[in-house]
Order: C-alpha cells, then structure tokens, then sequence
C-alpha cells in the first residue's frame, strides 16, 4: 500500500483538479469524488459532461472503462459468497484496482472455516479503508487547489495525462494495443458523429477488430 | 465559481451505480453463472479500447478539427509521458511519472511559447 501511494495520491488529486477546471461546481466536484469513486470512469466522464453528451453515451463510456472490474468481481465471487447480498455488493463497491490487487496477490485460494472468512475480510476491508482515504484525501486537495491556479494554464490537461497513462498499463498484449489504435483513430474518424457516439463506435469497432483478429493464425500464438 | 445543476448531478449518480454494478458484477445474483465465450474474449480488449476512444480525441483534435500544425504542447506532452511510462515500467509509480513528465512538457510549452 506505500509503495503505490504517490502514485494513487497524484492521481486522486489530478482527478480533483480536473473536476474543476473541466466547469463542476465544487458540489459536483464532491459528489463526484464521494459517490463514483472510480477514477478512470470519472476521468472519462469529465469531458464527456463538459461536452454535454448523452446519459447513454456518458454511461456506455465510463461502463466500458470500468469493465475490469467485471473481471476482478468473477474472481472475487468465492471469496464473498458467504455474505449478504448487500454486503458483498458494498464489499465490492469499495474494491478498487489495488485493493483488488493486494488481496488477491496475498489470498490464492477462497476461504473455508469461519476464521478464515472472518480474517480475509477483514483483509479486504482494511485495504479498502486505506485506498478509498488517500484517494478521498487526495482528490479533496485537488478539488481545493484548482480554484487556486489559473485556467489558461490548463491543468485539466493532467487528468488525460493520468488516463494515457492507466491505458498504457493496460497495453500488455499486442491485440490491445491494435484495440486501443482502431479506437483512437475510429473515435477521431467518427467525431462528426452527434452525441459523442463516436465514442460508443471506436469501443465496438475495436472490440469487434481484436475479436476477429484473434482468430487469425498470426495472432493465435499469443494467446495465453 | 461554477454553477451546480440537476442533470450533472444526475449524470453522477448513474456513474455511481455503474461503480456498483461493474465492480460487484458477478456477485449481484446468488445463482452461478457466466457470461458467453466471446463476450468474456472481449472483456480484455474494451477499457483499453474505451481509454484510447477518449483520450485520443482530446490530444489531436481542438474544436471539432485535427490539429494542422505540429506546434502543440499536447502531442509533445503525449509522446513524452508515453515514452516515460514505456521507458520505466515495471519500476513502480510508472503511471505518476506519465503525469509528471508530460506536465513538465505540456507547461513550458503551453504557458512559455504559447503552443
């Protein structure tokens, strides 16, 4: 958890400046940073909200970010099954990228006695109190500070900066990074497009590509 | 200072239970499931995908139109963070560095040669 902390901190509060200065209001800001708690899908939003897009389009652009975490919740469900509902879904609400991370790198298999249960959740919550108060601290202090620097210095600017660099975390593979091509190009072809779907294009048109690239012989090696 | 209105706030209350939904997924029903072979393939190739989608926009584009001259602090500021992230990855804070180094770009540029 310290070794990440700088750079969650810096994020968190890029994420605040960028509320602001993207034309929130500080309640916006707050609600934003206190309810969505997610800071790519928020960092994609922000222009999205500033540009006045759809619902649907906002929606559809910060699901597909998020989709991850669809794939931490499949591996977290025999960890959490023995819970209420509402408990693992509020469980799972809180689970960000590293406490997802650091609970799974120090669990590798579900719990079966009641000590276990009891000690893995507590685990698992501990490291969430931690990512959601430096995050929460820190996009506060963004949110804060943004008032404080002039607009024409564009410092909104460092929100796309920390999401190029989420999305280059992201490029482990080569069909991701032919994923994330097709969908930069498609997204500027397709900007004409009314209500930001050109988003919504580039994401299929991406998704559809690397799906029907991978069936090809050339890729097929790769596949792990 | 900004105003607040109802259909932002709105906006973030649905994005808030996007968090609800993606990040508890495969938790919500009590039932065992599975989404489809090639829906669970195209997991891995959609955030990706939706980043770059609203990333790249806002580096080459202003206004609705490409950029027509190469004099801009965001394609330096891009390349430099970039190269940063590819340069020390692996070695921690990788995503921090991104940051730091393109606004050490994007500033001097931005602010000093008016780019």
């Amino acid at each position: 958890m310290v070794s990440v902390a700088p750079g969650l901190a810096a994020w968190g509060m890029m994420t605040g400046v960028a509320m602001v200065k993207s034309g929130m209001s500080v309640f916006e800001s707050l609600a934003m940073t206190l309810l969505v708690y997610a800071g790519s899908s928020q960092l994609a939003a922000i222009p999205l909200i500033a540009a006045g897009a759809p619902v649907v389009v906002i929606m559809a652009a910060a699901f597909c970010v998020n989709l991850r975490f669809v794939v931490f919740s499949a591996h977290l469900r025999p960890y959490l099954m023995h819970l209420p509902r509402r408990l693992r879904m509020f469980v799972g609400y809180l689970t960000a990228d590293i406490s997802y991370v650091m609970f799974t790198r120090r669990y590798h298999q579900p719990p079966k006695s009641a000590e276990e249960k009891q000690a893995q959740l507590a685990y698992l919550l501990g490291g969430c109190t931690a990512n959601w108060s430096s995050w929460q601290l820190a996009s506060l202090l963004g949110i804060a500070l943004a008032h404080s620097v002039p607009p024409h210095w564009g410092l909104g600017f460092a929100g796309i900066l920390a999401l190029l660099g989420v999305a280059c975390s992201l490029a482990s593979t080569h069909l991701r990074v032919v994923s994330a091509g097709v969908a930069g190009a498609a997204a500027v072809a397709a900007f004409a497009l009314p209500f930001k779907l050109n988003i919504v294009v580039a994401i299929a048109a991406a998704v559809a590509l690397s799906l029907l690239l991978e069936k090809t012989p050339l890729m097929r090696r790769e596949q792990g | 200072m900004n105003q607040t209105d109802f259909w932002t706030l709105g906006v973030i209350i649905g994005l808030a239970v996007v968090t609800v939904i993606t990040r508890s997924f495969f938790f919500i029903s009590s039932k065992s499931w599975s989404l489809p072979h090639w829906a669970q393939r195209g997991l891995q190739y959609a955030p990706i995908a939706a980043l770059s989608a609203v990333i790249v926009p806002e580096i080459v584009m202003t206004q609705g139109h490409l950029v027509s001259s190469w004099q801009d602090a965001r394609l330096f500021s891009v390349a430099a963070g970039a190269a940063w992230f590819f340069w020390r990855r692996g070695a921690g804070q990788a995503v921090l560095g991104t940051i730091v180094v393109g606004m050490a770009v994007y500033l001097p540029l931005h602010l000093g040669l008016g780019w």
